[in-house]
């Protein structure tokens, strides 16, 4: 076990060289609508149970189908009300489950990552053909519904190996969710390939903000809107990334959606120095264009250490 | 079946405290404290700077923000990790807008970790204080004296070894063993932020020498207003702010008092919740009656 996963170099916020998004944007901005599938009976993982319950838990369960069949198409509704393009966190199970979600997205030009097959299927444990294979079986299932290759990861519930970042490295993936230590892009360093440390945000999460942080939809907004305020004005400097990661089951909810829909009319009303991207865009943009500048400024002001992610 | 007979004896029971570090001192008979420029409460912040890894023990118990899911925790990892990366710079920004100086209490294996922070830190004129060798290396009642007193030696020379010689001592999650005060006060650190017994700092004895504790307030600790109460930050602001001011109210009574409180860079430092530090800030910083003061300064202030 290491104490450090040394998956990223440490890197000093302040006098960090400038971004300038396409358009000389400050800030860009995504969302990732989490369309995920929790199994009713999942196999047992000796690391984590399906459920908080013993199966069936039949709440959780018919929560979660809920947001499947109510709460994504409104959630779809109002991001088209402002021009929005999610960026989809995807089990990618549904797609056979519940194929029209996958149609929707797709007329909506949407951008599909994996989440993994099930969200009730953890990482915990696996071999790494086995979690290789997990992966490749995301890519191939959106590649054969979509048309899409894959670019972007989210391990399942958050489950993660030591093998995972040079996994999707070496299968040319391009960002991944997983990390939550910075407001900027980073370089990964993986054995091979070219993955970027993506932000995210487990702080404004709706699973997080309603339920660990217990805030009612009024404060959630309150939170989001001086979120995106403090990291637009820092966008200035250097241009940052603001995340918003949604649950249809919960931010769909009644009593939420239009509470959430004033966060999003504030975001959106700042067009001028926002881009509203997907997160694939923000990763190729990034790649191209700012990877060997954040790694010289490494060199020169940050901690550069040797080696990659989790080396023995 | 009972408890043995020595359980209802009570060999301690007696006027006073039932240690001998200090004195029992009811406030009535608390000293006077005149802190600089006639101010009336000594505002005194501290902020903790933690490495949380992958793989702590959890022995003897598990520091406030460990990791809580399976190996590899890559999630409480780099929350933990965004704040010494971001939310300190955030932190250190506020603090120059508002020229208030303040103490950071240290890790040791920050000092190399986050180097470029230390150097930042330093820069802008705060204090740095120690806070033990990382957040899985406690001390606590079941350590042996020589294997404490060594951990605080190999502290002592980390902080040596970076050229900084730091004066105050905060223990990894405030735990202390029997011996602590003395191992610390033998090591140098005459100044000590684990106890709060009083409303201004209290010498302590230890077998090197008196130890000065600052009062540091677990009551109004962020991380636990704003994380495990789920407080607002406009409730964590006020409760600060109606402390500064009952603390005021009674000085003509009881002289200047301490108001000390932590700011943890990955809770306070998050982006959605920096406007309240910048607007406490504001109101302590333009207060005359407030002196924002080092721990260092505090105690000077108390010689």
């Amino acid at each position: 076990m290491h104490a450090d996963p040394n998956l990223y170099d440490y890197w000093p916020y302040r006098d960090r060289p400038r971004i300038a998004w396409p358009g000389g944007k400050k800030l860009a901005f995504w969302v990732a609508p989490n369309i995920e599938f929790y199994e009713f009976d999942p196999p047992a993982n000796p690391s984590r149970p399906g459920w908080p319950r013993p199966a069936p838990d039949v709440v959780g369960y018919s929560q979660r189908d809920w947001g499947n069949r109510i709460g994504h198409w409104r959630l779809m509704e109002l991001l088209d009300k402002y021009a929005i393009r999610g960026s989809i966190s995807l089990s990618t199970a549904l797609i056979d489950h519940h194929p029209e979600i996958i149609e929707a997205c797709v007329a909506r030009r949407w951008e599909f990552f994996s989440h993994g097959i099930y969200n009730t299927r953890y990482s915990y444990g696996m071999s790494e053909a086995q979690e290789r294979a997990m992966i490749e079986d995301s890519i191939a299932s959106v590649e054969k519904a979509t048309g899409q290759r894959i670019r972007g990861y989210l391990a399942p519930a958050l489950t993660h190996t030591e093998r995972t970042f040079d996994l999707i490295a070496a299968l040319d993936f391009w960002y991944t969710c997983d990390l939550f230590q910075d407001d900027q892009p980073q370089p990964l360093k993986t054995k091979s390939g070219k993955v970027v440390s993506m932000p995210y945000s487990l702080e404004v999460n709706d699973v997080i903000t309603y339920g660990a942080m217990a805030m009612s939809p009024w404060r959630y907004a309150d939170v989001l809107k001086r979120h995106f305020d403090q990291l637009l004005q820092e966008g200035e400097r250097s241009g940052v990334v603001m995340c918003i990661p949604l649950h249809a089951y919960l931010v769909s909810q009644a009593h939420r959606i239009r509470p959430f829909e004033e966060a999003l009319r504030h975001i959106a009303s700042h067009a001028d120095d926002v881009w509203f991207a997907t997160a694939v865009e923000i990763a190729g943009f990034y790649r191209e264009h700012c990877w060997d500048q954040t790694i010289a400024d490494i060199d020169r002001r940050g901690l550069a250490r040797p080696g990659v992610g989790f080396a023995p | 079946m009972s408890l043995p007979e020595d359980y209802l004896r009570y060999p301690l029971r007696r006027r006073g405290m039932d240690q001998d570090r200090y004195e029992w001192r009811p406030r009535a008979d608390a000293p006077r404290r005149a802190w600089p420029n006639g101010a009336k409460v000594a505002a005194c912040i501290v902020a903790p700077l933690e490495f949380h890894m992958l793989n702590p023990s959890g022995k003897p118990f598990k520091h406030p923000g460990a990791m809580q899911t399976p190996y590899p925790d890559l999630r409480h990892y780099t929350t933990r990790d965004y704040g010494v990366r971001v939310g300190a710079f955030r932190l250190l920004d506020a603090l120059k807008r508002h020229r208030v100086r303040i103490t950071f209490a240290v890790n040791a294996v920050l000092l190399t970790r986050a180097a470029p922070l230390i150097e930042a830190i330093t820069a802008d004129g705060h204090e740095i204080a120690a806070y033990g060798w990382d957040t899985d290396t406690l001390h606590w009642g079941g350590l042996v004296e020589t294997e404490e007193a060594a951990r605080v030696d190999k502290v002592r020379a980390a902080f040596a070894a970076a050229g900084l010689a730091p004066r105050a001592w905060l223990s990894p999650a405030r735990s202390q063993s029997f011996a602590t005060p003395d191992i610390v006060r033998a090591a140098g650190f005459d100044i000590c932020l684990d106890w709060e017994m009083d409303n201004t700092p209290v010498a302590m004895r230890t077998a090197a020498g008196l130890l000065h504790c600052v009062p540091l307030s677990n009551e109004l600790d962020d991380r636990k207003l704003l994380i495990d109460q789920r407080q607002t930050e406009e409730e964590w602001r006020a409760q600060i702010l109606e402390a500064n001011a009952l603390l005021q109210s009674e000085h003509d009574r009881f002289g200047g008092q301490t108001l000390a409180f932590t700011l943890t860079p990955y809770v306070i430092g998050q982006p959605f919740r920096i406007w309240a530090l910048d607007a406490l800030l504001s109101a302590l910083a333009t207060d005359d009656a407030v002196w924002t003061a080092t721990a260092s300064e505090l105690v000077e202030a108390c010689a």
